[in-house]
């Protein structure tokens, strides 16, 4: 009897653990797929009522950014995660956040309420150019946001402070300042939780135009460096050997990052953006293994989980970044189930 | 005139000297090993003469052509490289990324050095694999062609045999022979392994922040064999 058991449980030969995980993830997208089929009229009525929204300007805008801003994050993800610079995103979000927050304070400033003993012309000048600010964030968040970039790689780079520890540090204080300003300010209110956990109603036009050539930018200037930033990626020390600026396209990749954060953070959300740049990249070296090919899968994997997630939100009314992200979890289970499968 | 000649360089971090006036010259076709202990400089050397260190004081002369940039350095791996998702052909097409100049992209020149590099290595037929599939001396001979695509004139490498089996070590070593007595490339190669590296080298240079030892091989085996000798007996 108890050998009849022990032969039970034994592991069956040729049966390694990671079979036996791609055997569990298969099943699971079986029963995935099977769902989907089952609710395909569900599906179809999906698509037919997200039609329906694409008849509204700010849909259209944020449809339009989104991509922009998915595709940029997606190739910018490829050489900071391999890297190991993945938190940067995160970090910078976070110090979005708060510059965020103190531009739309600004806006509480009158001149009134300046110091006494500035001319009253530069009173009236300042809270004109405070309520410019407020009115429209964006410049000035990407702003400061570049400044913190730039600190970020140079602590890690000179001080003995490790980088993540450095990240860690600048983004919880950055932000401690913005939730300390939003309470003495306009207090915890629905606007926040958009900051938070994203809103695809976030943009004005000026925001969607300012936003469309950051977006572009940052893809010409990736793919025109593409050959040095997978030289400095692959092996620092050996690009610096032959003359490649390391450090200049470090400070590079982290500016791009910073722009790419502060136009996707209104609609992702500061918490969640970060994975915008995380889950193509990891999602793509399960299956590939190329870095070409990991760059353009990351790339497409991450416009077609904007799109899908995007749909999702509008016809089931989720917030639009955590739908992205959950989108995007299930694209990385199922590349990670073709990777085992293929090993 | 020597490919790269040092004249008393010193080097120190934050007041500690790594390399202490250190003169020394490699020729075209020579093969340098510089030995020594943990820490006793021997890297930092290497890092001086690729410029990725400035010294303290003396100077360092590239000369015989050699530009600087144009040298083929074969760094110690990271463990982030391992499992770097990129073909070997990417791998060593990166290494023209200094004949490039002002231009983004690499063109038919470039491909079709990198191509050479493989066939000369013996790697061509796994250009398209991936590199973090490929065993400890296949990848070393990835990274090798890479270096080759940087120069013409010499290769530096930074303990290349660490972490291989010594049947993989000795192909590599082989290499090495064919392309600094065939091809005439010069070879300064820093080792732990002194056996195997020394078969090859015209000079040796024994590293103790110092020079404890420099000159040809043959002098090597004499001064420290006979030191053995004279010790047991």
């Amino acid at each position: 009897m108890g050998d009849l058991l022990r032969r039970a449980l034994m592991k069956r030969p040729g049966k390694t653990p990671g079979r036996r995980a791609a055997a569990v993830l298969w099943i699971a997208l079986a029963l995935v797929a099977l769902w989907l089929i089952l609710h395909a009229r569900d599906i179809a009525a999906m698509f037919a009522a997200f039609g329906l929204y694409l008849k509204q300007g700010y849909i259209v805008r944020a449809l339009l950014v989104g991509t922009m801003v998915s595709l940029c994050a997606s190739l910018l993800g490829v050489t900071l995660v391999l890297k190991r610079y993945s938190m940067i995103g995160d970090g910078l979000s976070h110090v979005g956040f708060g510059a965020l927050t103190a531009a739309k304070a600004l806006g509480y400033v009158t001149a009134a309420s300046l110091p006494g003993f500035l001319p009253e012309g530069l009173r009236n000048g300042l809270a004109g150019l405070f309520a410019a600010i407020a009115d429209s964030p964006l410049p000035f968040t990407l702003v400061v946001v570049m400044l913190c970039a730039f600190l970020l790689l140079r602590i890690s780079e000179r001080s003995s402070m490790r980088g993540d520890s450095a990240i860690a540090l600048i983004s919880t204080s950055a932000l401690a300042v913005g939730v300390i300003i939003t309470s003495k300010t306009s207090g915890m209110n629905g606007e926040v939780s958009n900051y938070m956990f994203g809103s695809i109603l976030a943009k004005s036009s000026s925001d969607v135009w300012l936003s469309v050539s950051l977006s572009a930018v940052v893809l010409v200037l990736f793919i025109l460096f593409y050959p040095r930033i997978f030289a400095v990626t692959f092996d620092e020390s050996f690009a610096r050997a032959t003359g490649v600026k390391a450090g200049t396209y470090n400070m590079l990749v982290a500016m791009l990052t910073a722009m790419t954060v502060v136009v996707g953070m209104r609609m992702m959300g500061t918490l969640l953006i970060s994975s915008l740049i995380i889950f193509p990249a990891l999602s793509s070296m399960r299956v590939f293994s190329r870095f070409r090919s990991v760059t353009i899968s990351s790339a497409v994997i991450s416009v077609v989980c904007f799109v899908v997630g995007m749909m999702l939100s509008c016809v089931y009314s989720m917030p639009t970044g955590a739908g992205i992200v959950a989108v995007n979890l299930v694209v990385f289970l199922a590349f990670s189930a073709v990777g085992a499968a293929r090993a | 005139m020597a490919l790269i000649a040092m004249k008393d360089v010193t080097i120190a971090f934050e007041g500690a000297v790594a390399v202490d006036r250190v003169s020394l010259e490699v020729e075209r076709g020579d093969y340098l090993v510089i030995v020594g202990e943990n820490g006793s400089g021997k890297s930092t050397l290497m890092r001086a003469m690729l410029g990725l260190v400035k010294p303290r004081s003396g100077r360092i002369v590239y000369g015989d052509g050699l530009v600087k940039n144009r040298i083929g350095y074969l760094p110690q791996q990271t463990a982030a490289q391992r499992d770097f998702p990129a073909s070997v052909e990417e791998v060593v097409l990166s290494g023209c990324v200094n004949r490039m100049g002002r231009l983004f992209f690499y063109g038919r020149v470039e491909k079709e050095k990198a191509l050479n590099n493989m066939r000369l290595l013996d790697i061509e037929r796994m250009r398209k694999k991936s590199y973090r599939t490929l065993s400890g001396g296949q990848q070393q001979r990835a990274l090798l062609a890479r270096a080759l695509c940087a120069t013409d004139a010499i290769l530096l490498l930074d303990e290349p045999v660490t972490g291989l089996d010594p049947a993989a070590a000795q192909e590599f070593y082989d290499v090495i022979r064919e392309l600094n007595r065939v091809h005439r490339v010069a070879v300064v190669m820093v080792s732990h392994d002194i056996g195997g590296a020394l078969r090859d080298a015209n000079k040796v240079l024994v590293m103790d922040r110092g020079m404890d030892f420099f000159g040809s091989a043959a002098e090597y085996r004499e001064r420290f064999t006979e030191g053995k000798v004279s010790a047991n007996g």
